[in-house]
């Protein structure tokens, strides 16, 4: 256990880069098998990757070539393997699979909304909380509503975010707008933070042709260019991968931003995640993976997902630097993946975020979670541990909110969110030369004749053709 | 080491101490001057895959890269094709373009879920905000003595998926022009090259040598002119074709012989227009019969040209097997040019039994 931690405090001294340079320092005891820099690459991104191609040759010069390291004679004490010098032990000893005590919980506020004294982070202004307040608020009731549309057929299909409004809302209110966000499919109050519009949302949903999708997905798959926010994607795990390809898009531009990966605890099973892990610290990509440890995998339990000490110990195991925080507390998840960032960004390096925190509702809508979990369970999440509720009695202890402030925006929210309702269902689906575009760059010869084979048709046949299709 | 970084410079300064004569280059050295001049051209290129900088490519496709552009352009890659190829897809995204090579296109099965559903897809999903300008590209189809798990033609696979454009060269001015095309071309490519082409060396024109050069994409050639009957092919089998209408040219027939350089978008017209010409059609492919290549263009002719054919359309594939290893059991599970001269007899009502062995 000792040693994961020792070498991901070598990887923190290992890249001290200075603000906009990206020369690298002169070597230290703690980086001697990182600290060669060619110095013939100059000034340039190309530079920044002298490291990992030295690092490599270098295991060969790690001992000859640092000052501080006492030179190799005794064959009992260590031996350079490729990949590093290792200390010998004649005791033997397996690393347990699971540890005696699990990884702490990053937790600043108690259920009452009450900080402990002794802890120190940075305060919240009045404004962001109450921002952040609102957008959790907010988040619940389209929840709801979109829930209820579903229900009534209204819409084909929902998915809620009920008991993880912190981890949204939180964490997106601790990014700047540049950074990029892949979300997997529970993060729309990140969205919401960034200002996509309740009718944007009921467009989306409703496939209309004000959605800027153009109708071309099911429901909850958003996406946004301007607010940088990818349009969301069905396969599990696939976002990790491309986050680490955004980020290195980052890196090479040299960009003050980074790129934050959102997931579930079931995508960790998947190869993409392993992958992804793997190859953000290999090329030191500028990239939060965050996970949402919500307990459930549909109906797969974490205890039949994983059998390690959740998802922060996999971090190491790649050479991540992890943390693990109360998904449920907006002040812990803001505080941690705000210094996330920092050191993502600054330090040119993939960073882990575990927070753990409870799916409340179903799966989606194609889900009925009654069938394999006790309803007490359910129960006890929403009333005694519910985000919204804690982040509330922190906000009213500042005097920053009020009952009648409560009444006000849930009753606001609600109508906005009917009239958006009903404006996206009345308002007309997307036109037919909508079906052709955007499969290439510029539609091919082929989709073109089918297309006006398309348009005949129609015209032939004007009973057939829906009437509140545009053609 | 000098030889190997002189052939990194662009041919264009080689060919001018040529007094006169095509130059003749191999498909490697062809794709080899393709990504250097296109990497060269536009910063945001870069390549990535397993082998491809230090160890100069695992087919020395990628030789002197690595020196020229370093390790942030030419990236080795830890072995993980579903993590290299969503990577590249997620560069991609944010604007770079990436030439994402695999070690084999049976390999890329491991990361065909990012290049259908993220590669292939994102561009419609997402309603024209996320475009995705990758290529994906290495050798694909039969080696020699490779095996089920290294032979395998995945052309029609991919060319049966819209939103990707799939590209099959096979002369060396084919590799240059069309790979040059594919990494300019905002969309995603498949790019699927020959291992056994790679040493081959073809003859190429002035202007295929000059960096600006790059060929259509959508557009097959037509390697001989015939008027009896039409043979359509892709990649290796263009030279068993040629060699084929040689024979067949011996014997009175002049087969025209296309060579498709696309599988998606397919050359439809030209195809159409020979087969109304000749009236008669064969395919050749190495890839599995069903579902395959010549399926598609059998049904394209039906469509379009139906009235033309004077005799029904043959379709040379490989077997319906796993690739065996074995040298002769590979040999007969691969189309072999006297299959290709019975099928065009056959159309010509010179009969002929189907049965090699018959």
């Amino acid at each position: 256990m000792a040693a994961w931690f020792t070498r991901s405090g070598n990887i923190a001294h290992h890249v001290k880069r200075n603000m906009g340079s990206f020369l690298r320092p002169a070597p230290t005891l703690s980086d001697s098998s990182w600290s060669r820099s060619p110095a013939c690459l100059g000034n340039s991104p190309a530079l920044l990757w002298a490291g990992r191609l030295e690092s490599t040759r270098a295991q060969k010069l790690v001992d000859s070539d640092s000052e501080n390291d006492a030179p190799l004679r005794d064959d009992d004490q260590a031996i350079d393997f490729p990949g590093g010098r290792v200390m010998l032990t004649s005791e033997m000893q397996f690393i347990p699979g699971y540890p005696q005590q699990r990884v702490h919980c990053y937790h600043l506020m108690n259920n009452d909304g009450q900080t402990n004294m002794c802890s120190s982070f940075e305060q919240v202004s009045k404004e962001v909380a109450v921002k952040m307040y609102s957008d959790m608020i907010t988040l619940q009731i389209m929840d709801t509503i979109f829930y209820e549309a579903q229900r009534q057929g209204r819409i084909s299909f929902y998915l809620t975010s009920v008991g993880e409004e912190a981890i949204n809302i939180a964490s997106a209110a601790a990014l700047s707008p540049d950074d990029i966000v892949m979300a997997q499919y529970r993060e729309p109050g990140v969205l919401l933070w960034r200002g996509f519009t309740l009718q944007e949302f009921a467009n989306q949903c409703f496939g209309n042709k004000a959605d800027c999708g153009k109708g071309r997905q099911m429901p909850i798959h958003y996406g946004s260019k301007k607010l940088n926010y990818f349009t969301v994607s069905s396969p599990l795990a696939t976002q990790l991968p491309q986050a680490v390809g955004a980020a290195y898009s980052l890196k090479m531009d040299n960009k003050d931003a980074c790129v934050v990966a959102y997931f579930g605890d079931g995508s960790t099973s998947e190869g993409d995640f392993h992958a992804s892990l793997n190859f953000a610290a290999v090329m030191e990509a500028p990239v939060i993976f965050l996970c949402r440890n919500n307990g459930w995998a549909i109906s797969t339990p974490t205890s039949e997902q994983f059998r390690s000490d959740g998802i922060v110990v996999k971090g190491p195991a790649y050479g991540i630097q992890s943390i693990r925080v109360d998904g449920n507390d907006a002040l812990a998840v803001h505080n941690a993946v705000r210094a996330a960032r920092q050191m993502a960004i600054h330090e040119q390096r993939p960073i882990l975020v575990e927070a753990l925190t409870y799916r409340v509702g179903h799966h989606s809508t194609s889900d009925d979670s009654t069938k394999y979990r006790p309803v007490d369970e359910v129960k006890h999440w929403e009333m005694g541990q519910n985000p919204v509720n804690r982040f509330r009695k922190w906000v009213e202890r500042n005097g920053w909110w009020s009952e009648e402030d409560e009444s006000q925006l849930r009753s606001s929210i609600r109508k906005q969110l009917l009239q958006a309702i009903q404006v996206a269902e009345k308002m007309e689906k997307p036109p037919l030369a909508d079906l052709f575009s955007d499969v290439y760059d510029v539609p091919p010869s082929i989709l073109f004749e089918q297309e006006q084979q398309l348009r005949e048709t129609i015209k032939r046949h004007p009973q057939d053709y829906p009437s509140d299709v545009p053609v | 080491m000098a030889t190997a970084l002189n052939r990194t410079r662009p041919v264009v300064y080689a060919s001018r101490s040529y007094a006169s004569g095509p130059k003749q280059m191999t498909v490697r050295e062809a794709l080899n001057t393709a990504i250097d001049e296109e990497m060269s051209a536009d910063p945001k290129v870069f390549l990535m895959g397993e082998e491809v900088g230090e160890y100069q490519g695992a087919y020395k496709i990628s030789k002197g890269l690595l020196d020229k552009y370093g390790p942030g352009r030419v990236i080795d890659t830890p072995i993980t094709e579903a993590g290299f190829a969503g990577i590249g897809v997620g560069a991609a995204y944010h604007g770079l373009k990436p030439i994402i090579e695999f070690m084999t296109f049976n390999f890329s099965l491991q990361a065909i879920d990012h290049i259908i559903n993220s590669a292939a897809k994102s561009n419609y999903m997402s309603a024209g905000q996320i475009s995705v300008p990758i290529v994906f590209r290495g050798p694909n189809g039969a080696a020699a003595g490779v095996g089920a798990q290294h032979s395998q033609c995945f052309a029609a696979w991919y060319g049966a998926c819209p939103g990707l454009k799939v590209l099959v060269p096979y002369s060396s001015e084919d590799a240059r022009g069309l790979l040059k095309a594919a990494i300019r071309d905002p969309d995603p490519v498949v790019f699927l090259e020959n291992e056994l082409l790679y040493g081959q060396s073809f003859p190429v024109s002035e202007e295929a040598l000059d960096s600006s050069f790059s060929l259509p994409i959508g557009k097959a050639k037509i390697e001989r002119e015939g008027k009896d009957v039409t043979i359509v092919t892709y990649a290796r089998m263009v030279d068993y074709s040629l060699q084929a209408a040689e024979i067949l040219a011996k014997e009175g027939i002049s087969a025209e012989v296309i060579n498709l350089r696309s599988i998606r978008p397919l050359d439809r017209s030209a195809i159409n227009a020979s087969v109304r010409k000749t009236s008669r059609l064969v395919t050749v492919e190495e890839g599995f019969p069903q579902h395959g290549v010549g399926a598609e263009i059998c049904m394209s002719v039906i469509e379009e040209s139906f009235d033309s054919l004077d005799a029904p359309v043959e379709r040379i594939a490989g077997a319906d097997i796993p690739m065996p290893y074995a040298a002769n059991l590979e040999r007969m599970a691969l189309p072999q040019i006297d299959d290709i001269i019975r099928a065009a007899k056959r159309t010509c009502y010179r009969s002929a039994p189907k049965a090699a062995a018959a």
